[in-house]
């Protein structure tokens, strides 16, 4: 092929004879692919399939099979479990959504004094540990906490309020709390891409502001906030610090139950049947949120 | 574009026309426009020209809404808005990167302003295929903003402003996303838009000076955050007020006189003969003339330098050359054998082609390499 093209390059001019590129004896591209793969195979994949092949070994050893499935599928604490992430996942999702979208269109669109400041620190707090913010809630809301400490002070009662911190309600405040500058950060990508004419000349057509933000930014924040939204929705079926940090000792998540599983009860069929659950719904939903993501440009 | 749909102009009822009332915005301190007294009147075009930073595109957006002045008024139709957002005050609004909106077909895009005004379901179809005809869009109704080329865009993006019948429609640069072909195209295209719209106040931003003249009844020069001048084009471009006028509307030899006598004034020890008006003998003036007014070889009001610079234009040769240390600049026809640079040259102009301004007033950065036209 190469001898081909030399000989047509020296036929049309005397000027187009180029030396046919000589390929050294070069390493073979695969071989560089070995290490990371290796490396991959061996600190990821191996212990995956592991996991994999001991959610499919009963605990007496013997031959594989779906019987842990089955066993764990007909546990009520699993169903509980499931129902838990799975309605604590959304409703923290939709709650980040709204309070998310809120907060950037006001970081966006109302100019205010500090608001780059404050769009920055959205980018400095998406660095935080998840225990971190669950934290900073107990010092508020915890059972010894500043607010029900002010309640008594005010009050002279001997107990505050504010004990939710430790039902369901308080891993929904806390993961709001610490997820919404996931769906903030691609929202205000999207928002400054948002050509301001668009409102401007949406505003001289007679559209007032809610008609706006629902004609004219929303369809155009809608891509944004499906990425946003899916990750949120993988990352709060995985929140593990969150759920253990708050101390609610009645809500279980698939995370929590994994854990109990393996190091409370020694149980690690049950555990990796669970592990593979939300590994599966992780990797589905992650799916879901690369092809979101691609689409939406962020 | 289509022939007008029947009807299309009588239905326009809004209150037409613009007054701004000593209106004055500033942001943080800095005065970006300075007490703006303006009339616009029902069914006239007023193009605000002027080059960036000269306010013309605040005074714009004063009028939508977009900037609460800091002083004055703000009138449309006889009716103060100074204090009214701009979803209330009824305008049209096309700006200079169209800003269709992306996600909706051209008859939504259309559609919006009469569904944020309120406008019977019913009665929708038939306003945007009116107003679709009227800027010869009606075949591309279904499509999406991204099937359109720049000029089809502007056309739908000028059909939604119109489909609210708006009594002023507010144009900001809305030509210059456009390459020089569409432009002349859409420049005829928006006159006859303006034709069959009598009723309509236009208040076009814009700094070509071309578009200006070609379109407006009356130009508003701004500069520097300020009025400078206005007047028809006709007005501005033979009759010029101040100097920066006589620079921006039209290219112009400026030229630092004395005024000598009636009718006489001296460029340096060279007398020429000018309509000095009511000019006191030995006040300082400027002298203004057009460079195609000015010819070459021997004649009234001669003047003998050296060739600078020598630039072809097509049909025209321009001629820079140096009398006395001063610019001055000859658009001839096309020259046979036009002259090298250094060669002596003698070029002169008429008496009546010439206009004595006040010595800086309105004075301007001038660009001595001459830009178009």
């Amino acid at each position: 092929m190469t001898a081909t093209a030399t000989t047509t390059a020296t036929t049309t001019g005397p000027t187009a004879t180029f030396p046919a590129p000589t390929r050294s004896r070069s390493v073979p591209a695969w071989v560089w692919a070995l290490p990371p793969v290796a490396v991959l195979a061996l600190a990821f994949l191996y212990p995956l399939a592991l996991v994999v092949q001991q959610s499919v070994t009963p605990d007496d050893g013997g031959t594989l099979s779906l019987d842990p499935y089955a066993d764990v599928f007909a546990s009520e604490v699993f169903r509980d479990a499931l129902t838990t992430t799975v309605w604590l996942a959304v409703g923290s999702t939709v709650g980040c959504l709204v309070l998310g979208f809120v907060l950037a269109l006001v970081i966006a669109f109302v100019p205010f004094p500090g608001g780059k400041a404050v769009a920055r620190f959205v980018d400095v707090f998406l660095s935080f540990p998840s225990f971190l913010i669950t934290l900073a809630l107990l010092f508020i809301y915890g059972s010894v906490g500043m607010a029900n400490g002010l309640w008594t002070d005010v009050t002279g009662a001997a107990d505050g309020p504010f004990h939710f911190l430790t039902t369901p309600w308080g891993v929904l405040l806390a993961e709001i709390t610490y997820f919404t500058p996931f769906v903030m950060r691609p929202l205000l990508a999207a928002f400054s891409q948002l050509d301001t004419g668009q409102l401007e000349v949406a505003s001289s057509l007679g559209a007032g502001p809610l008609r706006v933000i629902r004609q004219v930014i929303l369809p155009e924040a809608l891509p944004a906030l499906a990425a946003g939204g899916s990750l949120v929705l993988v990352m709060c079926l995985n929140e593990f610090g969150i759920v253990l940090f708050t101390g609610a000792k009645d809500v279980t998540t698939l995370p929590m139950l994994v854990y109990s599983k393996a190091i409370l009860e020694s149980d690690y069929p049950a555990a990796c049947v669970v592990a593979v659950v939300n590994i599966a719904i992780s990797v589905g939903l992650y799916s879901l949120y690369r092809v979101v993501s691609r689409r939406a440009g962020a | 574009m289509s022939a007008p749909a029947p009807g299309a102009a009588a239905a326009l009822a809004a209150p037409s026309g613009i007054r701004f009332d000593g209106v004055t915005v500033s942001y943080g301190g800095t005065v970006v426009l300075d007490r703006l007294d303006l009339t616009v009147e029902p069914g006239e075009v007023m193009a605000l020209l002027g080059p960036s930073g000269s306010g013309k595109t605040t005074a714009l957006r004063a009028v939508a809404g977009f900037v609460r002045p800091a002083a004055g008024r703000v009138f449309l139709g006889g009716r103060d808005v100074t204090q009214l957002p701009p979803h209330h005050r009824g305008i049209g609004m096309v700006v200079q990167q169209y800003a269709l909106f992306p996600h909706l077909k051209v008859k939504d895009n259309v559609a919006f302003g009469l569904k944020a005004h309120r406008t019977p379901k019913a009665e929708i179809p038939g306003r945007v295929t009116e107003v679709l005809e009227l800027v010869g869009m009606a075949a591309y109704a279904d499509r999406h903003p991204r099937e359109l080329s720049g000029g089809q865009q502007q056309r739908v993006a000028i059909a939604r402003a119109l489909a609210i019948r708006p009594g002023v429609l507010l144009l900001d640069e809305p030509l210059s996303a456009l390459d020089a072909r569409l432009r002349s195209g859409m420049l005829a295209e928006l006159a006859r838009l303006h034709r069959e719209l009598p009723d309509v106040s236009i208040l076009y931003v814009t700094h070509d000076q071309v578009e200006a003249l070609t379109l407006a009844d009356r130009i508003a020069v701004m500069d520097r955050s300020r009025l400078q001048d206005c007047g028809t084009p006709e007005e501005l471009y033979r009759r010029p007020r101040t100097e920066f006028t006589a620079s921006f509307v039209g290219n112009a030899n400026l030229l630092p006189v004395t005024v000598a006598g009636a009718g006489a004034v001296e460029l340096g020890d060279r007398p020429l003969a000018v309509p000095t008006d009511t000019a006191a003998p030995g006040a300082t003036a400027t002298l203004c003339v057009r460079p195609h007014l000015v010819g070459l070889g021997d004649g009234p009001n001669a003047l003998t330098g050296s060739v600078t610079e020598v630039q072809w234009r097509g049909s025209t040769h321009r001629v820079h050359a140096d009398v006395d240390g001063h610019h001055v600049m000859a658009d001839l026809r096309e020259l046979r054998e036009p002259p090298a640079i250094g060669d002596p040259v003698t070029l002169h102009f008429a008496t009546e082609d010439a206009v004595l301004l006040p010595a800086g007033a309105g004075a301007a950065a001038s660009d001595p390499a001459g830009g178009s036209p």
